[in-house]
């Protein structure tokens, strides 16, 4: 069960990593969340592997499972929920702002110039075009 | 009373009424919001007052005993970063309700207060996973903060934030669950009695999961390679808000500090101050890249973002040489700089509303109104920062220098530093005669070559004043040396005292039912 625990770990971190790195938004979100995935499995383990013990006091036993990491893996999960759902609405309004669903958004020479802060060139409005017939096709 | 306590439920509670006074208008928020942070600052001058006796507070959360519950622990360093905190949010709040900016969205009071319920949490708690749940509290404010008022630049730039502290957050799970599975305990004082008598095999692991919580911490202080988020999610903020982040990045180092220093301090053994190095080396490269950044930044907000990444890589510096002189001054250190940065990001606000379309791009514009005033002050901030005498800057890094004189490798901490000073003074005195001197003809009334509009806008009074009592604190820093550094000193003392922390927290016993 260790080797299929720790591979379980291993790979949920490996893809996050990998998906992480990726350059638009909805991979990187799912990155995220499967390295969330990873680390509360690999908090879960650290209580040690038990089966069939209660976390909870229980006259009738005398193992106990160490409650605290299924405490602190329910901690998690919530707050990586709650900033999962975040980043979600933040990359959609990234999306509708920037045209594009880039990490790295506009390029930054572009937004710099004087006075177009609120206007788009006609540079990245084709930019944002052709992004979109590539999402269509 | 449960001093220890209060700083961290005041703004909690405050941000629930101010939640709910939202259907009562923008005036009830306001007040509400400046009463809760003035009493904040009144709270944290009481904590100084009652922590400077030398014995530890410990409150113990819903009355279980260390290590079992939680603990908030009030020592003097977290009495004095909770001051520091209130009295800067203080400066930030009046200046966003001065300029406006908590017009701009909907729910600015609230997200500052939870803010502050994050930060003084973080300062104040014994526990290692609760750390880790007020970085989330503060992290989760500090996006809705720094996206507030919306634009594009701030989007691609919250975006970067939010997706690097989201990694950080877990890499923090992953370093306190390795703690625990070899430790045993989450609180800090315990771990530090654990990893005294530590067995051999499990050295590795533990020092593994001790990096990896630099690491952790080093992308909140903006420690080299982790700092590319920084500049451009603080020069893109609105300026209160970037004013308050400068206590956020004191928050990593505050962690390093609290968390290395107890659980890896001289009592750790064979682990004892293992990443001291690493926090040296990495502290000075940070600073080389810092004033670099400071030179090749195109635009005042940006060249302000990477002088608060010098002074936190000064600092960091100063806590890597490990001795109690060195810590003493950068606690010195970091009472000026939060100021002072926090001065220099609402003074660029100023200075950027005064040049109109010109922004604050580094490029001749046309005089601003009052530029004699605004220029003066920009003088004055930028003395203060760069360290030029003789005002607080350059008495911090004199305390960083001669602390570091015994230090094997004090040559390369002597030419680091001063080096950077160099480049950064340079930098600032181009940057003031740019923008001060180096004007176009005309008042900027008028439409410029391009037939743009010039609308710049007279500096607001109660702004200017925040400024101008920010800044004041600097000199203040300087004439009232002695008892300041006697202050900052026995807070060092306290701080590498790392066993009397750890008894004082496991030995607190619950009260018993029906006693107070």
């Amino acid at each position: 069960m260790e080797w299929l625990l720790a591979l379980v770990i291993g790979v949920l971190t490996a893809t996050g990593v990998y998906l992480t790195l990726r350059a638009r938004t909805f991979p990187v979100v799912l990155g995220l969340t499967l390295l969330a995935y990873g680390v509360n499995v690999f908090l879960f383990a650290m209580g040690r592997l038990t089966i069939g013990r209660p976390a909870i006091i229980n006259p009738a036993t005398e193992m106990y499972s160490d409650p605290l990491p299924q405490a602190l893996v329910l901690t998690a999960i919530v707050i990586a929920f709650g900033m999962t759902a975040f980043l979600i609405v933040l990359a959609l309004k990234a999306r509708s702002e920037l045209g594009n669903d880039h990490v790295d958004g506009l390029d930054l020479a572009k937004d710099e110039r004087p006075l177009e802060k609120t206007n788009f060139t006609e540079e990245q409005k084709q930019h944002s075009k052709s992004i979109q017939q590539e999402s269509k096709e | 009373m449960h001093l220890a306590a209060w700083p961290v439920f005041l703004p909690l509670i405050a941000g629930f009424i101010v939640l709910f006074a939202k259907a009562k208008g923008l005036l009830w928020q306001r007040t509400i919001n400046l009463l809760a942070v003035s009493g904040l600052v009144v709270l944290s001058i009481a904590l100084i007052k009652e922590s400077s006796s030398g014995v530890l507070q410990v409150y113990l959360l819903g009355n279980w005993a260390a290590p079992f519950g939680i603990v908030l622990v009030l020592d003097q360093l977290s009495a004095l970063m909770v001051g520091i905190t209130s009295v800067l949010a203080l400066a930030s709040l009046v200046y966003a309700i001065a300029t406006d900016t908590d017009k701009n969205g909907a729910h600015f009071h609230v997200l500052f207060l939870i803010l502050l319920f994050g930060l003084n949490g973080a300062f104040l708690t014994g526990d290692l996973f609760n750390l880790f749940v007020f970085f989330e509290v503060l992290l989760l404010a500090s996006y809705g903060l720094l996206l507030h008022g919306g634009g594009r630049l701030r989007t691609k730039a919250g975006l970067h934030y939010v997706i690097i502290n989201m990694v950080g957050a877990t890499l923090f799970l992953f370093a306190v669950g390795a703690l625990y599975g070899i430790l045993g305990t989450l609180n800090i004082a315990d771990m530090a009695a654990k990893v005294a008598v530590l067995p051999e095999q499990d050295l590795g692991l533990v020092a593994a999961a001790g990096l990896l919580l630099l690491v952790v911490f080093g992308i909140k202080a903006a420690l080299f390679p982790l700092y590319l988020w920084m500049p451009i999610a603080y020069s893109n903020t609105a300026a209160p808000v970037a004013a308050l982040f400068a206590i956020m990045t004191k928050v990593g180092l505050y962690a390093i500090i609290r968390v290395h220093g107890t659980v890896f301090g001289d009592t750790a053994g064979t682990l004892a101050n293992f990443y001291m190095p690493w926090l040296l080396g990495l502290g000075m490269l940070t600073l080389i890249l810092a004033a670099l950044g400071v030179m090749a930044a195109g635009r005042l907000r940006e060249q302000v973002a990477y002088l608060v990444l010098a002074s936190v890589a000064s600092l960091l510096i100063a806590v890597g040489l490990n001795n109690p002189l060195a810590l003493s001054a950068s606690f010195y250190y970091i009472i000026h700089s939060t100021f002072i940065a926090g001065g220099l990001f609402l003074l660029a606000d100023i200075i950027s509303r005064g040049r109109g379309s010109y922004d604050d791009r580094l490029e001749s514009g046309y005089a601003m109104p009052d530029a004699i005033l605004i220029g003066s002050m920009f003088v004055f901030g930028a003395i203060a920062i760069t360290g030029i005498p003789p005002l607080s800057g350059f008495f911090g890094k004199v305390l960083i220098l001669s602390a570091s004189l015994e230090h094997q490798w004090s040559g390369l901490v002597f030419a680091v530093i001063l080096v950077a000073s160099f480049l950064m003074v340079i930098t600032m005195a181009r940057t003031g005669s740019l923008l001060f001197y180096d004007v176009l003809p005309g008042n900027g009334t008028d439409t410029n070559s391009n037939g743009n509009d010039i609308s710049s806008e007279l500096p607001n009074r109660v702004a200017t004043i925040v400024v101008i009592s920010l800044f004041a604190l600097s000199p203040l820093l300087v004439l009232f040396a002695q008892p300041i550094t006697a202050f900052t000193e026995s807070v060092a003392k306290q701080q590498f005292d790392s066993k009397h922390y750890i008894e004082s927290v496991l030995s607190k016993q619950p009260v018993e039912a029906g006693k107070e």
